[in-house]
């Protein structure tokens, strides 16, 4: 240990602790901290662990409601979805990671989320991801999502949990950074959630999973800063294992339908550190271990090393006393790790042990919850004014519609994802009725292998565009573009979990985005019932000073019960009515035919009635309640046009429309504006009074526009027709586009 | 009457076979471990999906050489019914139960989606519930399902009509534009030098009931307690 360097402000700096921070944990632990006690600090004050920048804003989210089973604080969060049972969830950014080594950065992605949920005693039952990349035009972006998804099914298919669901941007404001955000759902009893907690003094702590090594030291400060220029930061990427992940989940599995442990936790970033002293602080405990018997793959490890690795699929356990064989012969049945590595104490230290000294002694509950939080200036954004003052009436109309229909439905963010999807085993666990491309996932509910007739639907979203141009709003519409997505598959939207994707919290105008895009989501989540359960930030998404779009991922879960079936998008037969819920205004604004043809990412987003967003989806919910609805789909990224297009490609059938200016509206507002609250859905003939009935009772605006009918798609307005372009050559535009893209060739 | 699914380290599609032969088809099922050494009061073998040993070398390669896997060579040689889904069947292949090898898809990427499968014999264990020809939809979940074999071995599956399954279009036609992985004459299953052993790539337990799809899949497991139930009256 003679190697060890003294520990001084200045190296505390190297390790990105300011001066005042360094002076805090000084007199957190009442004198010089050892070097490994610095390295632990240096990681559980970290950005990424302490929440520093971001606590002050968190703490508005609405967190409480009757369906809450667990809120925040835990390893994830959990919903009630009848039965007795919870849906166990949370999302997580592994950005960092997957833009230096994008192929591991992803799958440990998905490796950490996935122990985060079954570490509270669900199984998992899915996974869903959310990525932004650059335009596919350059190589490097191609292969960062090309090896993300691989990375992304590669650990998601061995591990035998379906990637159902999720969503893919392009833009080159991710050129530098790019964005992989990883959701787990599980399933678990509500009255069997296993937290993580050492509680009981005097009971053992376990060490369970896969050994220790000097992958990943640093992986938590990493993520913590923006990139350089020639930054070589591969060794802080861990490689992950999903054979023993998934060794790791059934021997948790097992062990947990038992009465064996008191609390479990996974190591996640900062490894053994965070698990020890987290668990410690939630019981108010302390955690005394000793590190010569902590099971290493390497010889020689330091406690530094040790204490900072982000090994993956390893977890800390506290078991009852007596049991520590039982947990032992379970995980050894496993051929994983279990030893015992320490116990809890009464004291309220994370006490470290060496070779029979001492190398670290801090109390858990200030490491753990007593790191500095800023209240960082914030200021607004002087782009703003300028990109918001811009009128989309200034440009010139478009002749062509069918053109714009299909340069929209050619966009890699509009255009099918099944390049994607069909890599991901999005069938196993034979749960999945509803498969990615919907627009939510919809998975059966069975309790000890029976089915419930309930379904869960699960989607993520997030429009970083409208949020960019308008935190606030941006925020809100994508809340409620996600309940629009769940309800659309016939479900009740239950909550969210929340990946705060932002630049440095360093510069003021990107804290003004964080709080207002706070405010924007809690202001929608009240208004939709659906509250924050669990979630995650991440800072620095910054190359060279440029930032990313302030990019709020949500992901949401919803129910679908009481008898009512799941909905798809797709138009399902001939002469159905096509019926549009909602009204379309002039919202240009931040649009993807903006974007798309215009080459424009300006304008006011759409303005979002949170009153009349509950209203509609109540009312989408009512008539499915009657089950004449063939077919529904939320209209969103391309707008009207978009939305028919979609359901038509994907049910095989054409469709007759004829749309209204009401006197105001420009042709490409008609079809391509994305305004909220709005759906798209199908019913048969002989339904169409119960339906203008119900819908007419629910004071929402709704008209029937047209038919479902032969193989062309065809719009008029005002009676005239101005889109007419057949079926297979929009769904070839939009089948193709991504696969092409990758080819190497022009990207639209 | 008990159908033993066997579970290696990774397998992942055990559950899903529990659920449609124990709940589904209301028959008893037994998980058994992989370094189990006995099948007594097994009737029939399933070697479920999944990635056993992680399938960091080739698929299979590493189950081959599980404990029971013995057993399972013994079981076969007696006549009874062993069927290898997915995983199961690279391990049958693997352990040269059953003949050819199942190489990366020629996409080389993992490809999970529905696919039909015309049923080329019904006088077999797992068949009897299906019409000579009839089309069938299992979904298909691998990167290694592209099936190969030397000319002379192909000519005797052929020949002694060992193929079970073919990839086909939605009509039974078979032809390229069907075959999703590059398997020689569209090959998704075959069966031993006797029918009582089957490895198919498709998963007929993730079409078996009406909530997940047409159900086709089911009569492929019925038909297995059928023969079962008959064999032991």
């Amino acid at each position: 240990m003679s190697m060890e360097p003294a520990v001084t402000q200045e190296l505390a700096a190297e390790y990105g602790l300011t001066g005042e921070e360094y002076e805090r944990a000084r007199r957190i632990v009442g004198r010089d901290l050892t070097w490994t006690e610095l390295g632990i600090f240096s990681v559980m004050w970290s950005e990424h662990c302490s929440y520093k920048s971001s606590r002050v804003h968190l703490k508005r989210l609405p967190t409480t409601g009757p369906q809450v089973v667990l809120g925040p604080g835990e390893n994830a969060g959990a919903v009630d979805i009848g039965d007795g049972l919870c849906a166990v969830f949370k999302m997580e950014s592994h950005n960092h990671p997957s833009f230096i080594e994008p192929f591991q950065g992803a799958a440990t992605g998905v490796g950490g989320i996935l122990r985060d949920v079954f570490t509270m005693g669900a199984r998992p039952v899915a996974l869903l991801n959310s990525l932004r990349f650059g335009p596919l035009s350059r190589p490097k972006n191609r292969y960062l999502f090309s090896r993300v998804v691989a990375g992304i099914a590669h650990y998601g298919n061995c591990v035998g949990v379906p990637t159902v669901g999720g969503e893919v941007y392009f833009n080159d404001i991710y050129n530098q950074n790019c964005l992989v955000n990883a959701m787990c759902v599980g399933i678990a009893r509500s009255d069997r959630l296993f937290l993580g907690q050492a509680k009981g003094v005097g009971n053992p702590v376990m060490y369970v999973g896969a050994k220790t090594g000097r992958d990943g030291i640093h992986g938590a400060t990493m993520a913590s800063e923006e990139f350089g220029e020639n930054d070589e930061k591969r060794p802080t990427v861990q490689v992950g294992d999903p054979f023993t992940e998934k060794l790791l989940i059934e021997a948790c599995m097992e062990l947990m339908a038992g009465d064996y442990i008191e609390g479990i936790q996974d190591m996640g970033a900062a490894g053994l550190t965070s698990s020890s002293c987290e668990m410690a602080s939630r019981a108010g405990t302390g955690v005394e271990m000793n590190l010569d018997l902590i099971p290493c793959r390497e010889e020689g490890m330091t406690p530094y090393e040790m204490m900072l690795s982000e090994s993956q699929e390893r977890m800390l356990l506290v078991a009852r006393p007596g049991y520590e064989g039982k947990v032992r012969e379970i995980f050894e049945k496993w051929d994983l790790e279990a030893a015992v590595v320490g116990r809890v104490t009464d004291d309220g230290m994370l006490r470290l042990l060496f070779q029979g000294r001492t190398v670290a002694e801090i109390p858990a509950h200030p490491l753990a919850e007593e790191a500095p939080r800023y209240e960082r200036p914030m200021a607004v954004p002087d782009y703003l004014d300028a990109l918001q003052g811009f009128d989309p009436y200034s440009l010139a109309e478009p002749k062509d519609m069918g053109a714009v229909l299909k340069a929209l439905l050619a966009s890699p963010t509009i255009a099918s994802k099944e390049w994607v999807y069909r890599q991901y085993d999005h069938m196993v666990q034979v749960n999945t009725v509803v498969a990615p491309g919907s627009d939510a996932a919809v998975l059966r509910i069975r309790k000890d292998g029976e089915d419930t007739g309930r379904y869960l639907a699960l989607t993520t979203d997030c429009n970083s565009r409208y949020v960019m141009l308008n935190p606030y709003t941006g925020a809100a519409l994508t809340v409620a573009e996600c309940a629009r997505n769940v309800v659309a598959s016939g479900a009740r939207p239950l909550g969210i979990t929340d990946c705060m994707n932002f630049a440095s919290p360093e510069r003021p105008e990107v804290m003004w985005q964080f709080a207002m895009a706070v405010e924007g989501i809690t202001d929608a989540c009240v208004a939709l019932d659906t509250p924050v359960v669990s979630g995650n930030v991440s800072l620095y998404n910054e190359t060279l000073g440029l930032g990313i779009y302030p990019t709020p991922t949500i992901g949401m879960v919803g129910l679908i019960e009481n008898g009512r079936q799941p909905v798809t998008a797709d138009f399902k037969d001939d002469g159905d009515i096509i019926v549009l819920v909602g009204t379309t205004n002039d919202d240009l604004g931040g649009s993807e035919y903006l974007a798309v043809w215009h080459s424009r990412e300006l304008g006011i987003p759409p303005q979002l009635d949170l009153a009349m967003a509950r209203r509609t989806n109540d009312a989408v919910l009512r008539l499915m309640d009657t089950g004449c609805v063939k077919s529904c789909h939320d209209a969103a990224e391309g707008g009207l046009a978009v939305t028919l297009a979609e359901s038509a490609i994907a049910g095989g059938i054409g469709c007759q429309v004829g749309l209204d200016s009401r006197g105001v509206l420009r042709r490409d507002a008609v079809l391509f504006a994305e305004s909220p609250s709005r759906f798209v859905l199908t019913v048969a003939p002989a339904n169409r009074d119960i339906m203008a009935e119900t819908l007419g009772e629910s004071g929402v605006p709704f008209a029937e526009i047209g038919w479902v009918r032969g193989d062309r798609v065809q719009m008029g307005i005002d009676r005239k027709l101005t889109v007419d372009v057949s079926l297979a050559e929009l769904a070839a535009a939009w089948r193709d586009a991504i696969p092409r893209a990758l080819e190497g060739g022009n990207t639209p | 009457m008990t159908i033993g699914i066997v579970v290696f380290p990774g397998s992942n599609c055990d559950h899903d076979v529990e659920h449609v032969i124990g709940r589904v088809c209301g028959a008893k099922t037994r998980f058994l471990w992989h370094k189990e050494t006995s099948l007594e009061g097994i009737s029939a073998v399933v070697l479920p999906g999944g990635f056993s040993y992680g399938d960091y070398l080739r698929c299979g390669a590493i189950a081959r050489v599980s404990p029971i896997m013995e057993e399972v060579r013994r079981f076969a040689r007696q006549g009874r019914p062993v069927v290898g889904i997915c995983n199961g069947f690279q391990v049958l292949v693997e352990a040269g139960i059953l003949p050819g090898a199942l190489v990366r898809n020629a996409s080389l990427n993992f490809i999970c989606r529905p696919v039909s499968l015309r049923v080329e014999r019904t006088d077999s264990p797992y068949t009897t519930g299906y019409l000579e020809r009839q089309v069938v939809n299992f979904p298909i979940a691998h990167a290694d399902g592209n099936f190969q074999a030397d000319a002379e071995t192909l000519r005797r599956l052929e020949g002694e009509g060992r193929v079970a399954f073919r990839y086909c279009a939605p009509d039974g036609r078979v032809d390229p534009a069907a075959n999703p992985n590059g398997s020689l004459g569209n090959i998704a299953g075959i069966f031993g030098t006797t029918r009582n052993v089957l490895g198919l790539m498709p998963h007929p337990e993730r079409n078996a009931e009406g909530a997940l799809g047409d159900a086709s899949g089911r009569p492929f497991f019925a038909g297995l307690l059928n023969h079962l139930a008959e064999v032991t009256a």
